[in-house]
């Protein structure tokens, strides 16, 4: 657990094709918090959950995991749209942790235990692709928890779900913190982020405006954008 | 209308000779494009997933050798296996390996290019979940390849109907050997200009609904696919 903290970025840019999407960013992410990263549509959310994750690489600046430029293992990242494979639930969270490196017995015993803390432990035969889509986002999220990861990146995890499919993904989420692993995601649902954030991360136009703890940026933002976005000016 | 009745009459009656013909094609076409898929299928998958120099081209040129002639085809593959050809001396011209060669060599590029673009809308899906999940190159061909099997079941019945409905390759390289080499096109091409429709007429009926069957096995699976795994 201790090989990913601190998740530093300094001066990271990301500049695909001479378009800056993300300039500038500095931040570290300790042990244990959960951030949520708000901020309009295009203001780079997406893209600065990819670089944390490792899934892309910085144009400039520097991205460390506890130290040093090797992407860590012990995370995982849960998407907008849950990828499911053509096989069943139980051998989408297999599959995770066969790449993980986990041995055959393990791996089942790991992935029905982690579907049963999803609540589809009844499922768990189900051709993944034809469950519902707050049934998939619930074995994307067993999947990711499977690999007992140090921490875990959503990128608008709820975005295409229902409301109860979106109550749902937020316990599994709060569980999963609960059970020790960081949280960092980004979201359009202020009610959401107001739930589940300890810190909010606010983007503006590829820049971070202020990271401020979750009570205070409710009441008072620090930044004149997230003060316009909290009064929905800003699209 | 004779000859019509006369074909069905050859059909029903289970006839040696047309039987020995269809069964040639059949297992001709079969070999060529399992042999062909040995290498499409591979570089196919390699062409949707990975990143190398000249893979631009070498889609390009795929594409293009979808619509290779055949009869282009079986001349080549006579320049190769002929006696004075690089290949002479495995003395292969006019016997089925030759034409299982010969349309090996026509399907390759067909069975890539499809494999291709099928692989390449899943890798489209998959790509960021694969890497995510910390995939290797190898491990993430291998998982797109296993979960679009039912499309490429469907790529490898177009081969096989590509391959067992063409005249011109197996004609040259095959030279149409009565009970050697005589497989259900060349033998309708040779019966018709004989002026022996009802032989030519029965194998024309048998390739049709062969070419149609093909045709509603692989239309079966990817609905049967799409309902049970989606």
């Amino acid at each position: 657990m201790g090989t990913i903290f601190p998740l530093s970025l300094a001066g990271v840019s990301f500049i695909p094709g001479g378009t800056p999407v993300l300039r500038e960013v500095t931040l570290a992410i300790a042990q244990s918090s959960r951030i949520v990263i708000l901020g309009a549509n295009g203001a780079g959310k997406s893209v600065l959950i990819r670089l944390m994750h490792g899934l892309i690489m910085p144009t400039t600046g520097s991205i460390r995991w506890a130290g040093t430029e090797t992407r860590p293992g012990a995370q995982a990242l849960v998407f907008q749209r849950p990828v499911m494979l053509r096989r069943s639930a139980l051998a989408n969270v297999a599959y995770g942790l066969k790449l993980a490196g986990i041995a055959r017995a393990a791996r089942q015993r790991r992935a029905a235990a982690a579907l049963a803390r999803v609540g589809l432990a009844h499922l768990a035969g189900r051709p993944a692709r034809v469950l519902s889509g707050g049934e998939q986002q619930r074995v994307a999220l067993a999947r990711a928890w499977a690999l007992e990861p140090a921490i875990l990146f959503l990128d608008e995890p709820t975005a295409s779900l229902d409301p109860n499919a979106a109550a749902e993904v937020e316990r599994i989420i709060s569980d999963i913190h609960g059970a020790g692993t960081s949280i960092v995601m980004s979201t359009h649902n202020l009610g959401q982020a107001r739930r589940l954030a300890d810190e909010i991360i606010f983007l503006h136009r590829g820049r971070i405006t202020e990271r401020t703890p979750a009570t205070l940026f409710f009441k008072q933002p620090q930044s004149a954008e997230a003060d316009a976005f909290l009064k929905g000016e800003l699209p | 209308m004779d000859a019509l009745n006369t074909a069905l009459g050859l059909v029903a009656s289970g006839d040696a000779k047309l039987l020995s013909i269809v069964a040639l094609s059949l297992s001709v076409s079969l070999s060529a494009v399992i042999v062909a898929a040995l290498f499409a299928l591979p570089l196919g998958a390699l062409l949707a997933v990975g990143h190398f120099p000249g893979r631009r081209i070498l889609t390009v040129i795929m594409n293009g050798f979808m619509g290779l002639p055949a009869v282009v085809v079986g001349l080549l593959g006579y320049l190769l296996l002929s006696r004075a050809g690089p290949l002479g001396p495995l003395g292969l011209l006019f016997t089925p390996p030759a034409m299982v060669f010969a349309q090996a060599v026509l399907v390759m590029p067909l069975l890539a290019a499809l494999t291709r673009q099928t692989s390449e809308d899943a890798w489209r899906e998959y790509e960021e979940q694969l890497h995510s999940l910390g995939a290797t190159s190898l491990q993430a061909t291998a998982t797109l390849l296993w979960d679009v099997r039912h499309s490429l079941f469907t790529v490898l019945l177009a081969g096989f109907g590509r391959a067992v409905s063409e005249v011109g390759a197996v004609m040259i390289v095959g030279g149409n050997i009565d009970g050697v080499t005589r497989v259900m096109t060349t033998t309708i091409a040779l019966e018709t200009s004989k002026g022996d429709l009802p032989l030519a007429l029965a194998l024309g009926l048998i390739l049709v609904t062969l070419v149609l069957a093909i045709n509603a096995l692989a239309y079966a699976t990817r609905e049967w696919a799409q309902r049970r795994l989606g």
